[in-house]
């Protein structure tokens, strides 16, 4: 079932990237240039929407490079996530420097709240940005190799493991919650200024964050290709289909999971940090489980194993949260399950796999696998 | 056959997502009024009662012809208890939908999060819920109490009137309880309380397992001295946390309870027979005995057609911001956001507890402190009031860090935190 | 526990110490002889606003001796005394329905019914309160149960003064019950304590060893700081010892139990997982919205039976199981029946599923928490020393985990049904070349599994909140649980809760509640790197 590289038959994928090239020049451009009463014209409102939405969606991909290429139902994705946003948000507030409600030059303000007299040391450095990015896919990335190694290594596998990444952001989000971690709390981290010396809430700085974004995603996309494309993505999807045979057939499983479960995380941790100065706060809800279980959702709606499938999902089920919740305050849970619930029931491989079983009806599907006989499940 | 059903199922939805946000909510004929509270998620179940009096009050006014001779119109979001969300519902509410002011949010964190829009857009959020200061913007007015406004007269009350000489500080970890707690602690020692004789615990979000803590606040109890719980314990934790009481024997003659979190709603999930005696801390009860209150307990039952539902605090913290901001659309002749910010100060109109509530410069207001005891029927009896009016107080006397700063947002000053001792205004302006 | 009693009207022994209280007081000379008795006074005084008036009004209805004092004074301390408004007179006021049913509170007439709004309560606050309970307390002296006087005798410990030791002396004289006697030589050895004469104190201190009450430990630390003789001190720091040891073993064995009890909650829990994802493998994420509708379903019983709580809470047992597994078989039917051989996509359907039961419950009983009230023999605790009281819910919970786990032991390990699950989940082709309706089985499991998640939920009716998102708050606990103990293993999950529970209580007293939880969770994500299956690996099935 393994074929050769995919990445000249991309037309998807293909079609996503001009898309997304199209978007960091067009949209931005919409906004800065264009007069509000022009009907071309984006505003700052769905401007700041879609660009959250492009963070989705790069998390998105990360998830669907775990979970549609390697087989591992990541339901703990949200704590690489917001580990990144957190990196980037550290040094968001640094920036601030007295410009905050106490003006104190060098703590934060919940930190004077708390009576605090010493910036912690974990806080150290987040005052330059370079340092705050490397934190950004270092800190995600290293959680990620440390669990990725004990767990890959023990052979823990399956749901099992889906339940253990559930109880590492579980963990996370109540640490993250404590006041005493120095992280904020509940309220987590807000009321950011600038960065890069550009002020936050001017539309041209929106304006490179969205762009930034879009490429962002844009260059995960490739990378990701690039991965499943590589020698690499095929002995993972061999272990996806059939680890032990792959184990048998002398491969080093544990390596190749490791390594990109572990790029994975910092993909993630990117996505965070883009999606932060974006929205404007980071806190430890971003770490609930049920969060993370959404960006599963998000994958499985868009169709998993594609790539550009989990940003098609991640746009449209958040397109559709944005909308209901306005629309329909009352009952969008019910459109939100029910879409859930067909989904799964009679879109198997998603909205992508729909699109794909219309324009090629006959032939095998390339990359999903047949579901499995009954026996053979955990 | 499935696919067939499932492409048009999904056409079908693509397509009302793409239309429906074309159409204009309503016409220009009327002032729009944006409800940010959350109805699903974690804090529906103290928000949604908010959304319901809003739209109460604005059809109210409606009733009454209106303002400024237009019809007032309600826009309800669902920011769904998520935080982040609350931020994009709020730049949807100001740039989409053109509301003239927003009432909502219920956490701290959702203000927060808020906040930066309201300011960037320069708009207005009433916000209705007791709070821990240390914050006063130029877009949002708070309703709700401040620290000086609730904790601080309670604990007054007692120590005179019940001669409590031991204290646990029990509250949910986060900014309210940690902030409310820090002052009282201060406030305490200031007072004469030794270190021994204050217990301080927090306990997460939702917090349900109260057996140990409870058994220590009853070992704590029993060293001789009268105790009394201060609880800042925040909304779902509330209830299995009266439930150990009762099922410990606590009873308010023992230890009794004072909650600045636990109101008529609250009690209104709790079979309250086990508590009555303990105590809670507002600005206002259902059993307030005047005239003004009888009728808007009554329009509220018309209105939610339900006799049983009850009132509280936060719903008169709209009731009083709502016809603050009428009161000051009228005076300037306008919805526009920078008349009103400047028309609203000093406007003055009649709280539910029969006395009058004034908006300060500081963006808080005028609010008798009500103490209550609960009664087996889920309502409280007032037992204690403050003689008159206090004036909300921004940045507490009582921390380090806000000691020297003030509020006044009336020119020329026109700042939230001013620091008397430098003489400077920092952060937002 | 000092309890409130149903007003004794008809008292066999009137007390004739308040009586001759009484009686002095009419002879103090200078009384205007017109003056109106002490009872007459306290009922006017109690129609005053403020509390200092009625703390008077109080003693001089104790002090007055007429019978009817006392039924007032409870009625005034459960919150039933009412006044008139329009005619000012003092009643005794009983809830009906919306109205209140009157009786004279003086006359004991029944005067018909009222609405609330035509009766002013004679308020209380917690001051009184207390007030009048020490007051009923010295009456309840001389009552003829034991069980009363003991708890009089014990309200009296942590107030004593010179003049009731005295009268707590006297009354040890009489006494015939051994545990009032006991109690009242605590009281008389605390007297002891006070004395001057430092004889009498290490004689008092002799009679204290081991003694658990608080107001003695607090006597003693008093005395160990301020006592000048050290021969008297040295002797009470070892009575305090002996008591601390006490103490501290109590304090293990309450520990033990506030494990055990949230390891059964844990367990009670996730038992229905274990089914539904242990046995037929489905990733269930309605598992905590089956438990919520549980819990509604007992707030529905017992507003249909007002009343009688205790009966509504247990038909809401079976009932609760009907309506989850109802729902439970509905889901398989409809949705999880298509997804067998895609577990991972059953996660995705049920999540959708949780999503919309919850707003359907948000929809029809509205976002706020509902009131189930426990019933009285759920209520109230077994005081096994004055530090361990175990709580009677709790045990409840505890008594009906074990009940629920043998039931669904035995079903799955002896009952026909039980056998053709297990063939099923084992091997899907033999069991069903051997008859077994493979697809009824399943929808049968997963009902099973559901209605148990329903069983959960009524008892966690008593002990949490009845809301919409009752259920998110147990789910990840539960696959924790579940996975901790060995998917598809009921003892796994038995002694997997179990041993959460009782880890997780005695580390709370270090780190407190968060810092517990999160070192559980590490500790499990460790333990899984050891045992990849969990506590008990299923036996005899292929590495999933």
């Amino acid at each position: 079932m393994i074929r050769a590289a995919l990445f000249s038959k991309d037309t998807g994928g293909g079609i996503l990237l001009i898309l997304l090239l199209l978007a960091a020049v067009l949209v931005p451009a919409a906004n800065l240039a264009l007069d509000p009463g022009s009907p071309l014209y984006v505003s700052t409102y769905t401007m700041a929407l879609v660009g959250k939405y492009l963070c989705y969606a790069l998390l998105a991909i990360s998830v669907d490079l775990v979970w549609g290429y390697l087989g591992i139902l990541t339901l703990g994705h949200g704590a690489f996530f917001a580990l990144g946003g957190y990196a980037m948000g550290m040094y968001l507030m640094r920036q601030i420097g007295p410009r905050g409600v106490y003006g104190n030059p060098l703590l934060p303000d919940f930190m004077v709240f708390l009576n605090w007299h010493h910036l912690p040391w974990f806080w150290h450095g987040f005052n330059w940005f370079w340092f705050a990015a490397l934190m950004v896919v270092l800190v995600p990335g290293l959680l990620a190799l440390t669990f990725g190694w004990f767990t890959f290594r023990s052979r823990v596998g399956g749901v099992y493991l889906s339940i253990m990444t559930q109880a590492l952001t579980y963990a996370l989000m109540l640490a993250f919650f404590r006041n005493e971690m120095g992280f904020g709390g509940n309220n987590g981290l807000t009321d950011f200024k600038d960065i890069l010396g550009f002020p936050l809430q001017a539309d041209t700085t929106r304006a490179g964050l969205f762009t930034a974004s879009a490429l962002a995603l844009a260059g995960g996309y490739l990378a990701c290709r690039f991965i499943t494309a590589s020698r690499l993505g095929r002995v993972c999807r061999a272990i996806r289909d059939q680890e032990d045979r792959v184990r048998f057939l002398g491969y080093r499983v544990e390596n190749a999971k490791l390594w990109v479960f572990t790029f994975s995380a910092m993909l993630a941790g990117i996505a965070g940090a883009l999606y932060v100065p974006q929205v404007g706060i980071i806190n430890p809800t971003e770490f609930s489980p049920l969060a993370s279980i959404e960006i599963v959702i998000w994958v499985a709606v868009g169709g998993r194993s594609t790539l550009y499938g989990a940003v098609v999902g991640a746009l449209m089920v958040n397109y559709a949260k944005s909308f209901l919740t306005a629309a329909m305050p009352d009952a969008w849970l019910f459109c939100l399950g029910g879409l859930f619930v067909l989904v799964t029931l009679f879109l198997p491989d998603g909205v992508v796999g729909l699109l794909r079983r219309r324009t090629r009806r006959t032939g095998p599907r390339p990359d999903i696998l047949p579901a499995a006989p009954g026996e053979e499940t955990p | 056959m499935t696919t067939r059903f499932a492409a048009l199922l999904l056409a079908a939805f693509l397509l009302a997502g793409i239309t429906a946000p074309g159409q204009a909510r309503a016409g220009n004929d009327t002032i729009k009024v944006g409800i940010l509270h959350s109805l699903s998620g974690t804090m529906a179940i103290s928000e949604t009662t908010l959304k319901d009096t809003m739209l109460m009050l604005i059809d109210e006014q409606n009733r009454k012809g209106g303002l400024l001779g237009r019809k007032l119109e309600a826009v309800v979001v669902d920011p769904a208890s998520n935080w982040p969300l609350f931020a994009e519902k709020a730049r949807e509410l100001i740039e989409k939908d053109h509301v003239a002011a927003v009432f909502g949010c219920w956490t701290s964190v959702s203000r927060k999060s808020v906040l930066p829009v309201f300011e960037e857009l320069d708009s207005l959020l009433f916000y209705p819920v007791q709070y821990e200061g240390e914050e006063s913007s130029k877009n949002v007015f708070y309703t709700g109490a401040a620290p000086n406004q609730q904790a601080i007269p309670a604990v007054d009350y007692l120590m005179n009137e019940m001669g409590i000489e031991r204290w646990v500080l029990a509250g949910t970890d986060y900014v309210y309880p940690r902030t409310t707690n820090k002052i009282l602690e201060a406030y305490l020692k200031s007072k004469g309380v030794k270190d021994k004789d204050i217990m301080i615990n927090y306990t997460p979000f939702g917090y349900s397992d109260w057996q140990s803590i409870v058994a220590e606040i009853k070992k704590f109890g029993s060293a001789g001295k009268k105790t009394a719980v201060v609880s800042t314990i925040n909304g779902d934790a509330n209830v299995p946390f009266y439930k150990e009481l009762g099922n410990q024997g606590i009873t308010a003659d023992k230890i009794p309870v004072i909650a600045f979190s636990v109101g008529e709603e609250e009690l209104s999930g709790i079979d309250t027979k086990p508590l009555v005696g303990h105590l809670a801390a507002w600005n206002y009860f259902m059993s307030v005995d005047t005239k003004i209150n009888e009728d808007f307990i009554d329009t509220w039952h018309a209105f939610i057609k339900d006799d049983n539902r009850v009132t509280n605090d936060p719903m008169e913290a709209h009731f009083i911001g709502f016809n603050m901001w009428v009161k000051a659309v009228e005076k300037a002749g306008t919805t526009d956001p920078d008349a009103v910010q400047k028309a609203i100060i000093g406007v003055t109109v009649p709280n539910l507890s029969g006395g009058y509530a004034a908006m300060m410069p500081n963006h808080h207001i005028t609010k008798p402190v009500l103490i209550g005891e609960i009664q087996d029927d889920g309502q409280f009896e007032i037992v204690w009031r403050t003689p008159g009016m206090e004036a909300g107080d921004a940045w507490s006397d009582y921390l380090p860090g806000s000691r020297d700063l003030i509020a006044d947002w009336r020119e020329p000053l026109a700042c939230g935190n001013f620091n008397v001792k430098s003489g400077k205004c920092s952060g937002s302006k | 526990m000092t309890a409130i009693h149903a007003p004794r009207i008809l008292r066999p022994h009137p007390l004739p110490a308040a009586l001759l209280v009484l009686l002095c007081l009419l002879c103090l000379p200078g009384r205007p002889a017109a003056a109106a008795t002490p009872f007459d006074q306290g009922i006017t005084l109690l129609a005053a606003r403020d509390f200092q008036s009625k703390a008077q009004a109080i003693d001089l209805l104790a002090d007055s001796g007429d019978t009817r004092a006392r039924s007032i004074l409870t009625a005034l301390l459960a919150g039933r005394l009412f006044h008139v408004k329009k005619t000012g007179a003092l009643v005794l006021a009983e809830k009906q329905g919306r109205a209140y049913r009157i009786t004279g509170a003086l006359s004991g007439t029944a005067e018909g019914t009222v609405r609330k709004r035509a009766l002013r309560k004679v308020t209380i606050n917690n001051r009184l309160r207390r007030h009048i309970k020490a007051v009923l307390a010295r009456l309840d002296l001389t009552d003829p149960d034991p069980a009363v006087r003991l708890a009089a005798v014990n309200a009296m410990l942590s107030t004593l003064d010179p003049g009731s030791i005295g009268l707590l002396t006297k009354l040890r004289a009489g006494e015939q019950d051994p545990r009032v006697r006991d109690a009242l030589a605590t009281a008389i050895a605390i007297g002891g304590l006070r004395s001057s004469d430092s004889r009498t104190r290490l004689d008092a201190l002799a009679g204290l060893d081991g003694n658990l009450n608080p107001a003695v430990r607090n006597e003693l630390v008093q005395l160990i700081a301020d006592e000048q003789d050290e021969a008297v001190r040295s002797r009470a720091r070892a009575t305090l010892a002996s008591i601390e040891t006490r103490i501290a073993w109590s304090g293990l064995a309450e520990t033990l139990f506030f494990g055990l009890s949230t390891g059964s909650v844990l367990v009670l829990a996730a038992i229905g997982l274990a089914i539904t994802f242990g046995v037929i493998g489905v990733i269930n994420m309605a598992h905590g919205e089956l438990i919520m509708l549980g819990a509604y379903t007992s707030y529905v019983l017992q507003q249909l039976l007002p009343g009688s709580v205790g009966l509504a809470l247990l038909l809401s047992v079976p009932v609760a199981f009907l309506v989850s597994g109802g729902v439970g078989i509905v889901i398989e039917k409809t949705v999880i029946r298509f997804l067998y051989g895609r577990p991972l996509e059953t996660l995705l359907a049920t999540f959708g599923i949780s999503l919309i039961l919850q707003q359907a419950v948000r929809t029809i009983f509205s976002p706020l928490n509902r009131s189930v009230a426990s019933p009285a023999w759920m209520s109230g605790m077994i005081q096994v020393n004055p530090v361990l009281s175990l709580t009677m819910n709790r045990l409840t919970i505890l008594a009906f985990t074990a009940l629920v786990f043998s039931g669904l032991y035995w079903i799955m390990k002896k009952s026909a049904m039980g056998l053709q699950v297990r063939a099923v989940a084992q091997n899907r082709a033999m069991a069903r070349a051997m008859g077994v309706r493979a697809a009824r089985v399943d929808a049968l499991t997963f009902g099973l599994g559901s209605g148990i998640a329903g069983m959960a939920g009524v008892a966690l009716s008593q002990l949490t909140n009845v809301g919409p998102n009752l259920g998110q708050a147990y789910i990840i606990d539960s696959f924790l649980v579940v996975v901790f103990g060995g998917v598809g293993n009921l003892w796994g999950t038995l002694l997997g809760g179990l041993t959460l529970g009782v880890a997780n209580k005695f580390m709370e007293p270090w780190t407190g509640a968060v810092l517990a939880k999160i070192m559980i969770l590490v500790f499990i994500i460790l333990f899984i790197q050891k045992r990849p299956s969990g506590l008990f690996p299923q036996k005899g099935r292929a590495e999933a």
